[in-house]
Formats: structure tokens, sequence, C-alpha cells
């Protein structure tokens, strides 16, 4: 039961929180209504027990992510959203197309009601017992992804920066 | 008690506003941000699926998507501040020649 009030707290959180992103007309609402539905997510994932990814979604998602985001949103000056013709149409076909297709969804997922229910931290298994498969199992992805960042860091730094910086070469001192 | 269909209509709906956001918004930025709705969505999903299997792979595939959703938002955020720095608009309504 209390797993049902909580779960329906957050989820309510997170629903009004993803709504919001889509009504503002500013990035900056749009930003912070984000980092609402993530702190509810991060919420929901201690609810099955997954500390781990609770405290990773909280560290990376809300922290830094949503950071950069609202760093680029104040470097760009960003103001209110201007409608075009090309957003009324995209409206007409996308709500209609989207309603249906949620609904498709949804009635897929609850047809079949005969799924176990679990209790609050259904998920055993610490972050102990998930560094063990990420460094046995998960070893080669695991280093795939430090590669990744590694060029995502280098690709940032080279499309943010201006273009006679990049011509110019590193800076030398006295200059 | 909460069945796993309840979170996964849950995370349905976080992505279904993903989408609804992708299409509808003109600022390049808050597209951006609905990406990041999605990922959200099938990552709560993950976790779901693996309290109810009790596989921990799970949380580490969940590990992998945020690892990737944060290489996706630095390089992107430094593509939209050359595609502003070259257009000086963030809509992308006026973000359709290759060519400036």
């Amino acid at each position: 039961m209390l797993h049902l009030i909580l779960f329906l707290f957050f989820g309510l959180i997170c629903v009004a929180g993803a709504i919001n992103l889509l009504a503002q007309s500013h990035p900056i609402n749009s930003a912070l209504s984000l980092i609402v539905v993530m702190a509810s997510l991060a919420a929901l994932y201690l609810l099955l027990g997954a500390e781990f990814v609770a405290a990773v979604q909280v560290i990376v998602y809300a922290g830094a992510i949503m950071v950069l985001f609202v760093i680029t949103i104040m470097l760009l000056n960003a103001g209110a959203e201007e409608r075009t013709r090309g957003s009324r149409i995209a409206t007409l076909i996308g709500v209609p197309g989207v309603v249906a297709g949620g609904t498709l969804v949804a009635w897929t997922l609850l047809r079949r009601p005969d799924r176990p229910a679990f209790a609050i931290g259904a998920l055993k298994g610490g972050p102990s017992d998930i560094a063990r498969l990420l460094f046995h199992d998960y070893l080669l992805p695991f280093e795939v992804t430090s590669v990744l960042i590694l060029i995502a860091i280098m690709g940032a730094v080279v499309l943010a920066s201006r273009p006679e910086a990049v011509a110019r070469g590193p800076r030398k001192d006295g200059e | 008690m909460v069945p796993l269909s309840c979170y996964l209509v849950l995370s349905g709906i976080l992505f279904v506003c993903g989408v609804l956001g992708f299409l509808i918004k003109r600022n390049i930025i808050t597209i951006f941000m609905s990406i990041e709705l999605m990922l959200n969505g099938v990552n709560l999903s993950f976790v779901a699926f693996a309290a109810q299997w009790h596989a921990l792979s799970g949380q580490v595939f969940v590990f992998f998507v945020m690892v990737v959703a944060a290489a996706e938002a630095a390089v992107g955020l430094a593509i939209i501040i050359a595609v502003y720095r070259t257009r000086e608009t963030l809509n992308v309504d006026r973000v359709n020649l290759l060519k400036l």
C-alpha cells in the first residue's frame, strides 16, 4: 500500500513535470521542469531498490547534464520560442498520432494484469554487485564508453570554440 | 505492491511526452531536452524490468545509457552553440539549409 501511494505521488510529479516541459514556451522553464522529472525518477529508482542508479541519476542527469543545458540557455540568451507554420502542422499531426500510440502501448501493457506485483526495494544487489558485473562481464563496453567520453569531450571543445581560434592554433605566452 | 505494468505505463507516458515535445517544439534546446526525456523513460523501463526478473544487468545498461546521454548532451550543445553563432537563431524552422 505504501509502495502504491509513493509510486502514485512521484509518478504524478513526474508526469506533471513532463507536461509542464511541453507547455512552457521559455526554455529555462522547460529545463527546470526536466530537473523535476529527473529528481522524481530518482525517487522511483529508490522505490525499486536501485540505489546506485538513483545516485547516478541525480549526479549525472540532474547535476551534470542539466547544468550543461542551463549554461547553454544562459550563454545563448534564449528567449521565448516563436510559433511558425510548421509547428502548427506538427501539432495537428503529432498530437493525435502520439495519443493513439500511447493508448496502444498502455492497452498492450495493461491487457494482461496477471504479472506479480513487487514490493519496495524488490531489486537485490548493491553497488558492489554492480561493480563486479561492470568490471567482469561488461569490462570491454565499459572501456569503450571511456573512449567515447574522451571523443565527445574533444568534439565538444572543437565544435564550440571559435573558428579563428582553431585556425590560429594554441596561444603562446607573451602574445 | 505495484505491478510491473504500472511502471511500464509511466515510462511509456514519459517517452510519449518526449516524442510529442520533439514534434511540436520549435526551440532547438527544448527539442534536445525532449530527447533526454525519452531516454529517461527508457531508463525507467530498464530498471523496472531488472526488478521484475532480478537481473542486475538492467542497471548496468542504464549506466551505459546515461554515459551515452552525457556524451550526446556535450556534443549536441556544442553543435547548438556553433549553429547559433552562424545563424543567430534557435528556431529549427530557420535552420533549414545546409549552406549559409
